[in-house]
């Protein structure tokens, strides 16, 4: 058996960056996943907004590397060819006795090096947002605030790195990690054992359980469930920035979100968990929720709410993030606690990976023949009439819609399991069929089908997002 | 880019568009065209392989498919042309129209007149931010319907059904005769969503329960559906405290209401009824732009395909007239105003020059009433009103002339006895 150089345990946004960010030198590496695709735990629940870094205190990695991490993103974006857009944000104060808190932040942003930051009031502050409440007083402005797809972008840095040689294995939960005299030995999977030099524990929600098969634990987790709702698109225009409330609690609060896809998206809220499989949402946290945004801009309402869902943070109790090569057992290390601002961060975690285990005596040759640069797929509804009819002369499955409510051709849902869509969520995050107003209504039973046919598999065995979530029972 | 031209274009080839496109030949348009969707005309009538449609316009108890055939053939007897699984992408005032199919490609039609008849869709369970987790076996049951009797295969096998409208209660008798346990069905209103004979037919005689004033207050399992809870609500459909039921399932079915589908027509700038959440039309179902026509349940959500039919009738009529240049513009529209315990009104303006039926929609049921207009115009008794019975009132031309007076009437219901 061939051992590898790094084993990355968990394909989220984390692990993916990591993996992507190794790809460029001679290294054989290895990425497992529990879940059938990528971005399936905590990154497809991200609120997409690379922060702009006022919110940490100055000091900590979240600050650092937040800050880092913001300004990587236009490049890493424009090498994956995933749409990134900076929109900016304003945190708005509603009283007299909060516009200190805007001043107090606008400093702490300026200490972690955050350019740009302003206070408006008035007439410039209604211009910017027409539809904030009237009793604002005045807002934090940060312009270098932007917004991503956080499943889009994982699964762009996953196939980026799979471009140069890393093998990604999906399915595929660690059972047991064995090391020998404080060296790593391999790793257990249903899929056999891997050996290697190095491992990467980036698991996430379940990072605490991979270091306990490793080692004496020395960190722990704290979990923090989130549930955000998203309007329907004809809401779009009723914030341009996204909205920040003061907070006076350890989260940003709950927010107003133009998503990059052009949705408004509102939430999350911050409850303690214990169980990592609480993915529930209730009526309480949207009337929370619901509250709390129309405080900011009452124009929202529950009626335009197309669909919701929860995600957990797995922060660390000591409120920072843990990135750290372990004292005991050569060649892991830990990439735990990474909460917001987890996916602003993502790119520099992923450098700041790199560097420690250069440190480590990882020997880093650049690759000859990297390939930085991955291409999405042609998304039909972005082009021009006059494009639309040049496509669908040269491939009829492109006149064929599949999703009517964001206008997903067929050729884009075959595209989509061509580049490793197992799943109906899979084809979703890919292509947003499923992911308009009527949430899958007419284009789930054709998604399904198509899914059947070009994986060879049967209807009754295509699932929603892996294991037993199939989506028919039997065949009559 | 290919521009076509025609005298009407139909968008929507389910009841509605075959009903009109159907009137607008008959009445001497030349060239009419459907644009659809799916693979075949009729909307979701080829999965409805029930009986009960055709009652009033054919005095006969036809199932869903034999009802479009129907149509369907004299469509084809009339030679109106047919662009299947074609999507229209938008339509602009002009009646412009911009579509795409994988034959043709992007294409513009010119039209003389444009009939909206896009239908409805059904309300999602993101819609009503149902709590509990994400897992699958949560379909609506209008899809659960297309698995079974189009594509085969059955969705589930312990069944709850959440919302009695129709197609819900259609599918409890569905599922149930497919071998699936159709465990509940659970209603947040006092009374069923559906049409009395539905409920009978389809829960009585199966021996499924219906909890009224009861709603989904937890959606229980990870992968797959395992369970929901269900809980009685109060007036403000809030769940009450110890209340709750927990019920064992892997499926649930939502039959919670239909939108009508009006994007195109909000896009085209289509002025809409904010009670239907449809085009505000006149009696002969033009839409707040001149030659733009709606019809069906895109105007307002019907519970009988008889009464979808009739409104394609006189909208394709209209369309033709409008496109031939023969139909003349109303001097003046007067405004009918939803009054107590009504809901909406189809159309919501009127003319005053031609005998006209009103459709009517209640809030809440109530016994022994009278559906009134305005002072002194017309009062019909009505033993019963429910909301999920549309009422249909004709106005004689003796009405109209009181009516011609006004620029506005109350529609109400009132009580019997009371002035």
């Amino acid at each position: 058996m061939r051992t590898n150089n790094v084993l990355i345990i968990g394909g989220g946004v984390i692990g993916t960056a990591i993996a992507r960010a190794l790809s460029r030198y001679e290294l054989s590496i290895t990425l497992v996943e529990k879940e059938v695709e990528v971005g399936f735990g905590a990154s497809k629940a991200n609120s997409g907004i690379i922060h702009p870094g006022f919110h940490d205190q100055p000091g900590t990695l979240k600050a650092k590397l937040g800050l880092s991490g913001n300004v990587m993103y236009d490049k890493l974006c424009k090498e994956l060819d995933v749409p990134l857009k900076r929109i900016g944000s304003l945190l708005v104060a509603l009283k007299e006795e909060e516009l200190g808190i805007l001043e107090k932040l606008k400093v702490q942003g300026e200490l972690n090096g955050v350019p740009g930051l302003k206070i408006v009031k008035g007439e410039a502050l209604f211009q910017m947002e027409p539809n904030l409440t009237k009793k604002v007083k005045a807002a934090l402005y940060a312009p270098g605030l932007a917004v991503v797809s956080p499943y889009e972008l994982t699964i762009a840095l996953a196939e980026n790195a799979q471009q140069n040689g890393v093998k990604v294995i999906l399915d595929a939960e660690v059972k047991n990690i064995s090391s020998v005299n404080g060296a790593l030995k391999r790793v257990e999977t249903k899929h056999g054992f891997i050996l290697t030099d190095y491992l990467i524990n980036a698991a996430g929600l379940f990072a605490d359980e991979i270091a306990s098969m490793v080692e004496a634990r020395n960190f722990t987790l704290l979990l923090r469930k989130g549930e955000e709702y998203i309007l329907d698109k004809k809401t779009a225009d009723l914030v341009k920035h996204v909205i920040f409330p003061i907070s006076q609690k350890e989260t940003k609060g709950v927010l107003i979100i133009p998503t990059v896809d052009g949705n408004l998206m509102i939430g999350p809220t911050a409850k303690r968990i214990e169980k990592k499989s609480d993915l529930s949402t209730s009526r309480e946290d949207l009337q929370v929720i619901l509250n709390r945004v129309r405080k900011l801009v009452p124009q929202i309402s529950s009626e335009n709410i197309i669909a919701s869902f929860a995600g957990i943070r797995a922060g660390s109790e000591k409120g920072d993030f843990i990135i750290t090569p372990s004292k005991k057992v050569k060649g892991f290390i830990n990439v735990v606690g990474i909460d917001s601002p987890g996916l602003t961060a993502a790119p520099a975690i992923a450098q700041m990976v790199v560097d420690i285990l250069s440190q480590e005596g990882l020997k880093l040759r650049k690759k000859r023949d990297y390939q930085p640069s991955r291409k999405k797929w042609i998304r039909f509804r972005e082009l021009p009439s006059r494009e639309k009819g040049r496509l669908v002369k040269k491939d009829k499955r492109y006149g064929n819609i599949i999703c009517r409510c964001e206008t997903v051709s067929e050729m884009e849902v075959i595209e989509a399991i061509k580049r490793g869509a197992r799943t109906l969520d899979g084809v979703k995050f890919r292509t947003r069929a499923g992911m308009g107003r009527c949430q899958g209504g007419f284009c789930a039973p054709r998604i399904v089908q198509i899914l059947a046919r070009e994986l060879g598999i049967k209807v009754e065995e295509v699932t929603k997002r892996g294991r037993k979530s199939n989506i028919v029972l039997t065949k009559k | 880019m290919r521009i076509q031209k025609v005298d009407v274009a139909v968008v929507g080839g389910g009841p509605a568009g075959l009903a009109a496109a159907i009137a607008a030949s008959s009445g001497g348009a030349e060239k009419v065209t459907i644009l659809d969707r799916n693979k075949t005309l009729g909307g979701i009538l080829p999965q409805c392989i029930h009986n009960g449609f055709g009652l009033h316009r054919f005095k006969e108890d036809l199932t869903g498919p034999e009802y479009a055939q129907r149509f369907i053939d004299r469509v084809e007897e009339l030679k109106i042309e047919v662009k299947l699984e074609t999507m229209v992408l938008n339509i602009r005032p002009e009646k412009k129209i911009l579509a795409i199919n994988a034959k043709e490609g992007i294409f513009e039609i010119e039209a003389g007149s444009v009939v909206l008849a896009m239908g409805c869709r059904e309300r999602s369970r993101g819609a009503l931010s149902i709590p509990g987790t994400r897992p699958s076996g949560i379909l609506t049951a209008g899809v659960a319907q297309q698995w079974i009797n189009l594509e085969g295969y059955l969705p589930g096998k312990r069944i709850v059904i959440l919302g009695s409208g129709d197609i819900g209660l259609i599918m409890a008798r569905r599922l149930t005769l497919e071998g699936a346990e159709v465990k509940a069905v659970v209603e947040i209103m006092p009374y069923p969503g559906g049409l009395t004979r539905n409920v009978v037919q389809c829960l009585y005689d199966f021996d499924i329960p219906l909890f009224l004033e009861h709603t989904i207050s937890f959606i229980h399992g990870k992968d797959r559906v395992e369970a929901v809870t269900i809980a009685r609500v109060n007036e403000e459909k809030e769940f009450i405290p110890g209340t709750e039921k927990f019920i064992d399932c892997d499926t649930l079915l939502l039959s919670v209401g239909l939108i009508p589908e009006n994007e195109l027509s909000s896009s085209a700038g289509v002025r809409l009824d904010p009670f239907t959440g449809g085009p505000v039309v006149d009696e002969r179902r033009q839409t707040s732009l001149e030659g733009i026509f709606a019809c069906g349940n895109v105007v307002q959500v019907y519970d009988l395909v008889d009464h979808v039919s009739l409104e394609g009738d006189i909208a394709g009529k209209n369309a033709a007239l409008y496109a031939l240049g023969k139909l003349k513009q109303p001097k003046r529209l007067i405004k009918l105003i939803p009054g107590r315990n009504i809901h909406s009104l189809v159309p919501q303006l009127i003319s005053g020059e031609d005998m006209t039926t009103i459709f009517v929609r209640v809030k809440t049921p109530e016994k022994s009433v009278k559906l009134k207009m305005g002072q002194g115009i017309k009062e019909v008794k009505k033993p019963l009103v429910n909301p999920n019975q549309t009422l249909t009132s004709t106005l004689s031309l003796k009405e109209l002339v009181l009516l011609n007076a006004l620029d506005e009437v109350e529609v109400s219901i009132i009580k019997e006895g009371r002035e």
